[in-house]
C-alpha cells in the first residue's frame, strides 16, 4: 500500500487534438516507465481504432513511479479521460477518480467547447486545476491571449500556467515538478469498510472483465468478494493490479489507489462505470454518490448488407457489447433490410466508432438506417413507452402525446461565422441561452431538441464555420413536442427502415428534401418509380423516376465475345447488391446515401 | 474489331448452323479518333513484308489447332484501319485462309475501309483480291460533326468513296455514329434521310458509347462534353428504327439495318454462337477444339504481337476454356440482339435441359409479363421493347 502523501491522482483535460495524448507519453517517458523500445506514439491508447482517429475512446490510467528534485519518490496515477461529448459521463466518472487536473490548452487553438465542458468537470469534481499550454513549439502560438481567454472564459487564474511543448518535451519537466507541488495528495481510511469506485470496465479475452477502480477507503485485496452496490451482483476477486502501463499484479490496493481487479465476471453490466465496490463481508452503508447507468439516446437499425451475415452480426454485436455496457442492441426486422438490431448508443460517434469497430474487427459489411433518438410516448391510457425505432409508431389514435430529449449545446466559434451559426440553431428549433464574446471568438449556449442534432447538424456546423467551430453538448431532459411519424412510400410501399419522426413544423421541408434526394439516388428502372412522403395517410411530398428508355449496348464490339460477357457479369454482381423494395431494386449505396441525407 | 456488314445474296445457311468465319485485325490508324477505343495505333512506319509473313503464319498456326474448323462462310478485315492495308497482303491472306479451312460457296470478304480519298482509289486493288465487299466508316453527313470526331475526310469526300463502293464491290455498308454531342431528333431525322439516300441494303448504326481511356470520355468527365439526355439518347433509337424499317432496312440486330438477306454473314456468325478464328493483334476467336469450345485472343500491342509470332509463330494468350454456362449465356447473350432471337432447340442442344430451366425463372417470368421476352417458332426473341432494354434484361435473365 502507498502512502497517502506520496500519490498524486490526476487527469489532462483537453479539446481533441490539445495533445493530451502526447503529453501522456511524455510524462510517462519521464518516469521511465517504458523501456524506450515499447515507446510508440500515444501509448495509452490502446485500440488500433483510436490510434487511428486520434482519440481515447476508453478511459484507462497508468501508474508510474517519479522522482521528484527534492529526492523523493511519488506515484502518480494518470487517469486517461476519453476527450469526447458522448462519453461525458465517462469523463465524470474518471475525474472522481482524482483529485487533480492538467488543464491543457492548445496555444495556437485556445479554449474550445470541449475545453470548456471538461474544465467545468475538473472544477465541478473539486480539482486543483494546473493550466498548461502547449504547442509552444509553434510559430502560431499565442500564450499570452490565450491566457487571458481563460480567465475570462473559465474564470481560471492562469498567470502561472505552464508553457510547454509536449512534442518536442519542452517543459514537460516543470509540470512533473507542479504535479507534485500543486496537486493534493488523495485522503481516505484504511480501517473504514471499503469504497472504490468503478471508472471502467472492458472485457479481456484471457482475463474476463476487468475492472478499473480507485478505493477511496479501506482496503481492497485478492480473495475478497467484491460486491457492486449498484447492480448488487458479488463476485469473488481473483486478482488485483496495476498498469505500468502494462499490466502488474499486486497484493492489495489502499485509499488513494487506482487499479485493476478481476473477478470472474462475465457480463460487463455487473461491473458499470461509476458504480461502488463494497466488501460483501463488511459493506460500506452507502455508495459513493453519483450512479446511474448509461442510457443510450441514439439508435439506429444495423443490419447486414448480405442476409446470410446475420449470425455473424449476431456474434460480432455480442463481443463488442462485452466491452462496452452503454450499448445496446435487440433484434430488429425490416421488410426491407431483413433480419438485423435495432441498436442504442450514447452519441453520434459512439455509433460511428461501433460502426467502424464491426467493419475493421469483424469485417462485416452492413446498411445502418438513419440515426433516430429515443421519444417517450404517452398513450391515451396513461401509460409510457419509449419509443427506440419509428417503425414501432402505433395507432396515432392510441397516442396522447410524445416527449423528446433536449440538450443544453456550448458552441464557440469566431466572430466571422456566429452570423450562420445563429441560424443554424434556430432553424434547428434551439432557444438561446447565452452569447458571450471572448475578443474574436463567441460563445453561444442554445436548448436544442437532439433529434435535430443527429440529423446533419455537425456536418452543417462544420461547414458553415470552415470547420472553426466547436461543439460539446449535454443532456437536460424530455420535453413534450408536436412530433409526427413520417413514412416513405415507394410505388406505393411503405419503406419501414426510410421511416422517421419528425417536428411537424419540419415535416414537409424534410419530406421534398428526402424525396428529392431519393429521386437523385434510385437509377432508372424498367418501370417508373414513385416516391411519396406521407404524414397519416396524407401525402406531404412526392417525386418520380422516370423509366428507364434505353439500356441496350448500342456500340458493337465484333468478336470480342468475352469483354461483353464480363461487362454484364459486372452488372449482374451490382445487381446482387440491391435492395428490393416492392418491386423496386435501389442500389444499396443509394439507399445508404438516402439514410444519411448528406446535404452536400 | 469487326463492325461491319453486307447485303448480298441471302445467305442459305442450314438451319441451326450458325457457319464458321476468319477475322484478321489491322491495327494501324492515320490518327487516333478521340472516341475510339478499338486496337488502334498511330505509326509512321510499319514493315509491311514482316506484317505480312506474321499475319500468315499466325494463321497457318491457328488452322492447324483446329483442323476440323470450317469451311469459311467469311472473312472479315476489321480494324484499326484495314484499307491501309497493302492489297498484296489482303490477297495473301485469303488465298490462305481458303487454302487452309475450305469456303463455302459464295464465301463474304468484307473489309472495313475509311472513307478518304486516299484510300477510295485502292478499292479497285481490295476487290481484284477478292473482297466482295466494304464497310465505310462515314460516321456523319456533316462536316462540323465529322472534325468533332476527329475525322480525316468531309462528309463529300466519304459520300464519294460511298459511290465508288457501289460501283466497285456487289454489296456495301457504312456506318453512322448517333447520338452526337448537340445532335437532336430533328437533325438526325434529316442526316439519316440523307444517308438512305446514298445507301445500299446495309446500314450500321452505333450510338456513341463514351469508353473508358479515350479522349471523349475524359472530356466528359471534366464537364466539356455532354451526349445528348438519356430521353433524347432513346428517341433518336427509336427514330433511326422506324425510318429504317419504313425504308425497308429494318433492324435485324440491335445497331444493324439490312433488306431481308443482305445481312452480314460475318456477324451473324457471331450473334448466333458460331465458331471464328481472329488473328493479328488483339483478335478475339471462339474455337471448337478436342476440349471443347475456348475463347482465344492475341497480344494487343502491335510490336509485341509481331515478336511474338516471329519467335513463336503465334501471339495466342492462353485458351480461355468456355462451359457449358458460359456458352449458354453467350448465346443468348448475343443471341437475343438478333431479331431472329435464338432457337430454343440451340439452347437445349447445349444445356441438355429443358431450355427454360436454364435461365433465371424470375427473370424470365417478369421479361415476359412486361412483354420484353416473347417464344414464337420455336426461337426466344426480345421484343422492339424489349431490345431497347436489352443489357437490363439479360442482367435479369442469365443465371
Ligand atoms: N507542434 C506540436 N504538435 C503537437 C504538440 N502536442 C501534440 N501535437 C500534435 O497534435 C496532434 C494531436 O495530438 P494528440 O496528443 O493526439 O491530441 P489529443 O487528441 O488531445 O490526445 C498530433 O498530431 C500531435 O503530434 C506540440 O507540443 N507541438
Ligand atoms: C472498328 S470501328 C472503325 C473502323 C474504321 N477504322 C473507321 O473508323 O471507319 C467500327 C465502327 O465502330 C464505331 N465506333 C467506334 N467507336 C465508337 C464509339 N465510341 N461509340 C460508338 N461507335 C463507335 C464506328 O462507327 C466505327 O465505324
Ligand atoms: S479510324 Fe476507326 S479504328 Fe482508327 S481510331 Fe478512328 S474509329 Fe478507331
Ligand atoms: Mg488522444
Amino acid at each position: 500500500m502507498t502512502e497517502l502523501a506520496r500519490l498524486r491522482n490526476f487527469s489532462i483535460v483537453a479539446h481533441i487534438d490539445h495533445g493530451k495524448s502526447t503529453l501522456a507519453d511524455r510524462i510517462i517517458e519521464r518516469c521511465g516507465a517504458l523501456e524506450a523500445r515499447e515507446m510508440r506514439g500515444q501509448v495509452l491508447d490502446s485500440m488500433d481504432l483510436e490510434r487511428e482517429r486520434g482519440i481515447t475512446i476508453k478511459a484507462q490510467t497508468v501508474r508510474l513511479k517519479y522522482t521528484a528534485r527534492d529526492g523523493g519518490d511519488y506515484i502518480f496515477n494518470l487517469v486517461d479521460t476519453p476527450g469526447h461529448v458522448d462519453f461525458s459521463y465517462e469523463v465524470s466518472r474518471s475525474m472522481r477518480a482524482c483529485e487533480g487536473s492538467l488543464l491543457l490548452v492548445d496555444a495556437t487553438q485556445g479554449v474550445e467547447a470541449q475545453t470548456l465542458a471538461n474544465a467545468y468537470q475538473a472544477i465541478d469534481a473539486d480539482h486543483e486545476i494546473v493550466v498548461v499550454l502547449n504547442k509552444i513549439d509553434l510559430p502560431a502560438a499565442e500564450p499570452e491571449k490565450i491566457k487571458e481567454q481563460i480567465e475570462d472564459i473559465l474564470g481560471l487564474d492562469a498567470a502561472d500556467a505552464l508553457l510547454i511543448s509536449a512534442k518536442t518535451g519542452d517543459g514537460v519537466d516543470a509540470v512533473m515538478e507542479q504535479i507534485v507541488h500543486r496537486l493534493p495528495p488523495p485522503s481516505g481510511e484504511v480501517a473504514a469498510p471499503l469504497k472504490a469506485l468503478v471508472v471502467d470496465s472492458w472485457y479481456d479475452p484471457y482475463l474476463g472483465v476487468v475492472t478499473l477502480v480507485r478505493v477511496k477507503q479501506g482496503r481492497l485485496e485478492k480473495g475478497m468478494r467484491a460486491r457492486f452496490m449498484g447492480t448488487g451482483a458479488v463476485h469473488p476477486i481473483d486478482r488485483v493490479g496495476v498498469f505500468s502501463p502494462k499490466p502488474v499484479v499486486i497484493d492489495e490496493l489502499g485509499p488513494g489507489e487506482v487499479g485493476f481487479i478481476t473477478a470472474g465476471i462475465k457480463d460487463i453490466a455487473d461491473a458499470q462505470v461509476g458504480d461502488t465496490v463494497t466488501d460483501d463481508k463488511k459493506p460500506a452503508d452507502a455508495p459513493l454518490p453519483g450512479f446511474r447507468p448509461s442510457q443510450p439516446v441514439v439508435f439506429c437499425g444495423m443490419f447486414p448488407a448480405d442476409g446470410g451475415d446475420y449470425p455473424a452480426l449476431r456474434d460480432a454485436l455480442g463481443k463488442l457489447r462485452l466491452n462496452d455496457a452503454s450499448f445496446a442492441y435487440e433484434p430488429e426486422n425490416s421488410q426491407a433490410l431483413g433480419f438485423g438490431f435495432r441498436c442504442g448508443f450514447l452519441g453520434l460517434l459512439h455509433l460511428e466508432i461501433i460502426q467502424a469497430r464491426l467493419d475493421r474487427e469483424f469485417d462485416l459489411d452492413l446498411v445502418l438506417t438513419a440515426p433516430s433518438v429515443v421519444y417517450r410516448l404517452y398513450r391515451r391510457d396513461g401509460s409510457m413507452m419509449e419509443l427506440h425505432n419509428p417503425a414501432d409508431f402505433p395507432d396515432p389514435t392510441q397516442v396522447d402525446y410524445l416527449e423528446e430529449p433536449w440538450i443544453k449545446a456550448t458552441i464557440i466559434v469566431p466572430d466571422d461565422f456566429l452570423g450562420p451559426v445563429l441560424q443554424l440553431c434556430t432553424e434547428k428549433r434551439g432557444i438561446q441561452e447565452q452569447l458571450t464574446y471572448v475578443g474574436q471568438r463567441a460563445m453561444v449556449v442554445y436548448r436544442l431538441p437532439l433529434n435535430e442534432v443527429v440529423y446533419d447538424f455537425y456536418d452543417r456546423l462544420k461547414s458553415i464555420s470552415r470547420g472553426y467551430a466547436s461543439f460539446d453538448y449535454d443532456m437536460v431532459g424530455f420535453d413534450r413536442s408536436d412530433l409526427v411519424k413520417m413514412d416513405i412510400m415507394i410505388n406505393g410501399d411503405r419503406v419501414d427502415s426510410l421511416a422517421l419522426m419528425v417536428h411537424r413544423s419540419m415535416a414537409e421541408a424534410r419530406g421534398r428534401a428526402l424525396c428529392e434526394r431519393l429521386q437523385e439516388l434510385i437509377p432508372r428502372q424498367q418501370y417508373q418509380v414513385a416516391i411519396q412522403a406521407a404524414i397519416g395517410g396524407k401525402v406531404i411530398a412526392r417525386e418520380t423516376v422516370k423509366a428507364m428508355r434505353k439500356d441496350v449496348l448500342a456500340k458493337c464490339y465484333g468478336g470480342d465475345v468475352t469483354r461483353k460477357r464480363k461487362l454484364l457479369e459486372k452488372q449482374k454482381a451490382g445487381k446482387k447488391r440491391m435492395r428490393q423494395f416492392g418491386k423496386i431494386e435501389i442500389p444499396q449505396e443509394a439507399f445508404l446515401a438516402a439514410l444519411k441525407m448528406e446535404t452536400s | 474489331m469487326s463492325c461491319t456488314v453486307s447485303a448480298a445474296p441471302a445467305p442459305a445457311a442450314p438451319a441451326g448452323d450458325p457457319g464458321f468465319g476468319l477475322y484478321v485485325h489491322w491495327p494501324f490508324c492515320r490518327a487516333k479518333c478521340p472516341y475510339c477505343d478499338f486496337n488502334s495505333h498511330v505509326r509512321a512506319e510499319v514493315d509491311q513484308d514482316r506484317w505480312r509473313r506474321a499475319l500468315l503464319a499466325e494463321l497457318d498456326h491457328v488452322a492447324a489447332l483446329a483442323p476440323a474448323a470450317g469451311p469459311l462462310r467469311s472473312i472479315f478485315f476489321g480494324g484499326g484501319t484495314p484499307s491501309l492495308m497493302p492489297p498484296a497482303t489482303t490477297a495473301a491472306v485469303i488465298d490462305r485462309a481458303v487454302a487452309r479451312f475450305g469456303a463455302e460457296a459464295g464465301i463474304e470478304i468484307t473489309l472495313e475501309a475509311n472513307p478518304t480519298s486516299v484510300e477510295a482509289a485502292r478499292f479497285r486493288a481490295y476487290r481484284d483480291a477478292g473482297v466482295d465487299r466494304v464497310s465505310l466508316g462515314v460516321q456523319a453527313l456533316n462536316d462540323a460533326d465529322l472534325t468533332a470526331l476527329g475525322r480525316e475526310h468531309s462528309a463529300a469526300e466519304a459520300l464519294a468513296a460511298v459511290a465508288l463502293a457501289a460501283r466497285t464491290f456487289p454489296r456495301f455498308s457504312f456506318d453512322l455514329i448517333y447520338a452526337r454531342p448537340g445532335q437532336d431528333a430533328a437533325a438526325w431525322e434529316a442526316e439519316l434521310g440523307r444517308a438512305l439516300d446514298h445507301a445500299g441494303d446495309h446500314l450500321s448504326l452505333y450510338q456513341l458509347t463514351l469508353e473508358p481511356g479515350t479522349r471523349f470520355h475524359a472530356l466528359a468527365e471534366r464537364g466539356r462534353l455532354r451526349l445528348p439526355p438519356d430521353d433524347t439518347q432513346a428517341e433518336l433509337y427509336r427514330l433511326s428504327h422506324d425510318l429504317l424499317a419504313a425504308a425497308g432496312l429494318a433492324a435485324y440486330e440491335v445497331s444493324n439495318h439490312a433488306r431481308p438477306g443482305a445481312e452480314s454473314r460475318h456477324n451473324l456468325v457471331y450473334w448466333r454462337g458460331g465458331a471464328f478464328a481472329g488473328i493479328g493483334p488483339g483478335a478475339h476467336g471462339r474455337l471448337d477444339l478436342a476440349s471443347g469450345r475456348v475463347g482465344t485472343s492475341t497480344e494487343r500491342w502491335p510490336e509485341r504481337w509481331l515478336d511474338r509470332v516471329e519467335r513463336d509463330g503465334h501471339g495466342l494468350a492462353p485458351f480461355e476454356p468456355l462451359d457449358a454456362v458460359t456458352r449458354l449465356a453467350e448465346l443468348v447473350m448475343m443471341g437475343l440482339r438478333l431479331a431472329e432471337g435464338v432457337p430454343l432447340a440451340r439452347i437445349e442442344q447445349l444445356a441438355g435441359r429443358p431450355w427454360r430451366e436454364t435461365l433465371d425463372a424470375r427473370g424470365l417470368a417478369r421479361a415476359e409479363r412486361r412483354g420484353h421476352l416473347t417464344v414464337e417458332d420455336g426461337r426466344l426473341k426480345a421484343t422492339p421493347q424489349g431490345r431497347l432494354l436489352l443489357d437490363a434484361v439479360l442482367v435479369d435473365l442469365l443465371p
